[in-house]
């Protein structure tokens, strides 16, 4: 339940005047205030600023220091206030949480101070409001990247038990770690250096025989440079085959675009070795040459800049792609244009359309080599405006990439895109914890206080104080009023487990009166109240209309079933009302991963409304329902 | 034709000032007036004496009370869409909006569409301070969806989907579809003497005052506030 509305539960609790004349069940016994105290004022003195607010505003809250008891430590005898010895800024945008429901960052002041402040008063952070919440996770981020920064610069030190495998490894990711690797580091440099300006000088024409043209010098010296050939690929499939065996997953590291770039790199020189019999496709060997100058890209590895500018690159995909086709849409149009306009001109170099495509091309990226040029006016103005238009298109997606670039390089090219998705799906989870936290707490105090209540014993004073201390007035009254609805229509609340596992337990039972056929004609969709709806903001949940009716086995005796829920789906009752609890309800509420509760489904009375039933014999048939959901049972 | 040029004429006119704010790069201007809806409807309520002749309830009691509508309503008046979100954060796991329609329906009773924080206290003043009989009438105001003075099967209906869409999926044991319209049919056996098919004001309180349980529930409002 949203606190801020709490004002509006005796509304609410009066609005149950509508359930009154058509419940069949008595209701249950209402929650009596203990202290009818009214509201009255509190004063929270933090470092001599003082604040007022409502008591009430307060108890809105029952899981954050302010809220519940543990205020009490801080009170001041004397002068009949609360003293916290804390920064009074940050209290007020604490304070502005209680009243208005949304916890606002303020934007100039430090990170780890309001986290701290925030972890002191008991306020998780992933409650901040939308306004603000990219804004501290960016900051949030940055301090976690600086602190790494600084923690990686001492980390270089070896872990005493690293197998030969690790240290390899590390070497090679790492080359200041040790003299072995700086050497093999500059080692593979020079020759991919050498390799490149081999592959660059072959070409170039060196000397001439008497008779003939220049030839180049890869023709002339052909023995020479094949084994310098040789040798660059001797050593760049050692370092390969190296990397391969030292890297922790190999796969992964064969997927992974340096290696696939190694790959390219030497296969052209064994594709050569195997080829050179067979005449035929020495066409096609000669292309594969044009691959060597993908060693170039192995120098990536040695130059950080490099590989910020692929990461920049892939990140701008977007916009490169955006670029690409806007400007192949303008080409197209122009060359068009084009075409038509300098069709009428005599010796128009402009044959076709795609014959114009190099004049736009060369048009709009400002190039003008002037091999084409239109003749006619109506070529010229459109010609003009080509130009034109070409600046503007190439100009505007050029700074973003620019801009893309800068702070990639400046945020030192980590995978954030990678962590803040991670991120973000984690803070999901966690909100979606705490809103399911208020539905879940009402079936919990079910659980606990529901012998209490069935008994209606004015109980003795030590469970009363077990009680309060465990829900506060408001949440009690909510509870009360939920009571109240169920008895109305005669259904309980259950969450969402408890739900599929007594429909498993009824579909077991009533499975051998089917015959197999029925259930799988009916499908996926005969489960009933079939829809998984998400545990999300229910507002907007959809009214479930068509029930599928369900083959309903009166005739369940008590089912005690224990069954194992994994600890996301636990209510994280880590608030302070559980801690105060009783110890075997802590025992219960373990923080480990996995919780065991034995949860006691009671059928109450069938209500009058079964004899109709039955005849009907319901028509659709069990339905095998969820899948992944693991549950021990015992009867 | 002269009404053919009128035309042509301001069209002209519209291209030409289009092309003019192109050029001096003015074409899009801020349009601030538009985006001002006027929701500047403010209410006041009336001073709180007049509140406790009308109600009965304490001027504290009206105090908290209206510092928590305030908080919620800044304007002064709640309409249906605030109303059913206020509604449904009381029961998260169903669907509050049509059961809080119908509150909105009773509780506004000059019909305007919105509820003023007299409306508001007003209702709650019978709900809460008044009689068993005041009670039970204002439920009927309730049922009775069409304030004609009886509440036919159709709208009992109505009121029952709405509650039991309150309940939500996940219940036990599971919901039927025939669920409310079972319930409906068990009321009227209880309510309708003179089985007409509607029940009448007065069948209504004569039906309530002699079950035991719903005399009882009707004193649970006794110390809500």
């Amino acid at each position: 339940m949203a606190a801020g509305v709490a004002a509006w539960l005796p509304f609410a609790r009066a609005a149950a005047i509508g359930w009154m004349p058509v419940a069949n069940l008595p209701m249950p016994v209402a929650p009596t205030e203990k202290n009818k105290c009214q509201d009255e004022l509190i004063i929270l003195n933090v470092s001599g600023r003082r604040f007022q607010t409502w008591r009430n505003t307060l108890d809105r809250y029952p899981d954050t220091l302010l809220g519940s008891s543990e205020k009490e430590f801080f009170f001041n005898e004397e002068t009949r206030e609360y003293f916290f010895d804390r920064d009074p800024d940050v209290f007020r945008s604490i304070l502005n949480f209680y009243r208005t429901g949304k916890l606002h960052y303020p934007r100039y002041e430090c990170i780890s101070a309001y986290d701290e402040e925030l972890a002191f008063f008991g306020i998780i952070p992933e409650i901040i409001s939308d306004c603000c919440y990219e804004e501290y996770k960016d900051r949030k981020r940055e301090n976690a990247e600086r602190l790494m920064d600084d923690n990686e610069d001492g980390k270089d030190s070896k872990l005493p038990n690293m197998t030969f495998r690790e240290t390899m490894w590390r070497a090679f990711e790492n080359p200041h770690t040790s003299t072995m690797a700086l050497v093999f580091y500059y080692v593979t440099g020079f020759f991919i250096a050498i390799s490149v300006i081999t592959n660059v000088v072959e070409t170039v024409p060196c000397g001439s025989m008497p008779n003939q043209r220049d030839i180049p010098c890869g023709e002339r010296y052909t023995v020479a440079f094949f084994c310098m050939d040789t040798a660059c690929v001797m050593i760049f499939t050692v370092e390969y085959l190296m990397r391969l065996f030292a890297a922790p997953s190999r796969y992964r590291f064969m997927r992974s675009v340096m290696s696939i770039i190694d790959v390219v790199a030497i296969l052209p020189y064994y594709i050569g070795l195997v080829m050179t019999n067979n005449e035929d496709v020495s066409g096609a060997f000669v292309t594969l040459r044009v691959f060597r100058v993908f060693r170039i890209f192995k120098f990536s590895r040695h130059s950080q800049g490099l590989r910020i500018l692929g990461y920049t690159l892939k990140s701008c995909a977007s916009e490169l792609g955006f670029l690409l086709f806007s400007l192949t849409m303008a080409i197209i149009i122009f060359a068009t244009v084009m075409f038509y306009a300098e069709k009428g001109s005599a010796s128009s170099k402009f044959t076709s359309i795609p014959a114009s495509f190099w004049y736009t091309i060369v048009t709009m990226t400002t190039l003008g080599y002037g091999d084409m040029v239109p003749k006619t006016i109506a070529g010229k103005i459109f010609g003009s405006i080509c130009s034109l238009s070409g600046v503007l298109v190439i100009a505007l997606p050029v700074p973003v990439i620019v801009s893309n670039f800068s702070r990639i390089y400046h945020q030192n090219q980590r995978a954030d895109k990678r962590r803040a998705q991670k991120m973000q799906k984690a803070r999901l989870t966690r909100m979606r914890i705490s809103k399911t936290g208020s539905s879940n707490a009402f079936l919990h105090s079910k659980r606990n206080g529901m012998p209490n209540q069935a008994l209606e014993l004015p109980s003795s004073t030590g469970d009363e104080r077990h009680l309060n201390k465990t829900t506060s007035i408001i949440e009690s009254q909510h509870h009360h009023l939920l009571h109240c609805l169920e008895k109305t229509t005669n259904h309980e609340f259950v969450d969402e487990q408890l739900f599929e596992q007594s429909y498993l337990e009824s579909g077991l039972q009533s499975f051998p009166s089917r015959s197999p056929s029925l259930s799988s004609r009916e499908g996926v969709t005969g489960t009933c109240c079939s829809r998984r709806a998400k545990k999300s903001s229910q507002p907007t949940n959809a009214a479930h209309t068509h029930p599928h009716t369900h083959p309903h086995t009166h005739n369940l005796q008590e089912l005690s079933a224990i069954h194992i829920q994994c600890g996301e789906q636990q209510t994280l009752n880590t608030s302070r009302s559980s801690l105060n609890m009783m110890p075997d309800e802590a025992g219960l509420n373990c923080k480990s991963s996995s919780q065991v509760t034995t949860a006691i489904i009671s059928i109450p009375t069938p209500p009058n409304n079964n004899s109709p039933n039955s005849p009907e014999a319901p028509s659709n048939p069990p339905c095998n329902s969820s899948v992944g959901v693991v549950k021990v049972s015992a009867l | 034709m002269s009404h053919c040029r009128k035309r042509c004429k301001r069209q002209l006119i519209k291209v030409a000032r289009y092309f003019y704010r192109f050029l001096t790069g003015t074409l899009t201007q801020d349009s601030i007036e538009d985006d001002f809806e006027l929701s500047t409807v403010c209410h006041r309520p009336e001073g709180l004496e007049k509140l406790q002749e009308q109600t009965k309830f304490t001027k504290k009691e009206l105090q908290v009370l209206y510092r928590g509508f305030k908080n919620e309503c800044p304007s002064g008046v709640v309409n249906e869409d605030t109303f059913k979100i206020i509604y449904s954060q009381f029961f998260p796991q169903g669907d509050s909006s049509t059961y809080a329609h119908f509150l909105f329906e009773a509780f506004d009773t000059n019909k305007n569409g919105s509820v003023s924080f007299e409306d508001f206290v007003i209702g709650l003043s019978i709900i809460l301070r008044g009689t068993i009989n005041d009670r039970l009438n204002w439920a009927f105001n309730l049922y009775d969806l069409n304030k004609d003075g009886c509440i036919t099967k159709e709208e009992m209906l109505d009121i029952m989907k709405s509650i039991y869409d309150m309940m939500g999926k996940y219940t036990y044991p599971c919901m039927q579809e025939d669920a409310p319209r079972e319930h409906v049919e068990n009321f009227f056996q209880k309510m309708d003497r003179n089985n007409d098919g509607v029940v009448t004001i007065d069948e209504f309180i004569e039906s309530c005052q002699k079950d035991e349980n719903i005399m009882q529930s009707m004193q649970l409002f006794d110390n809500v506030i």
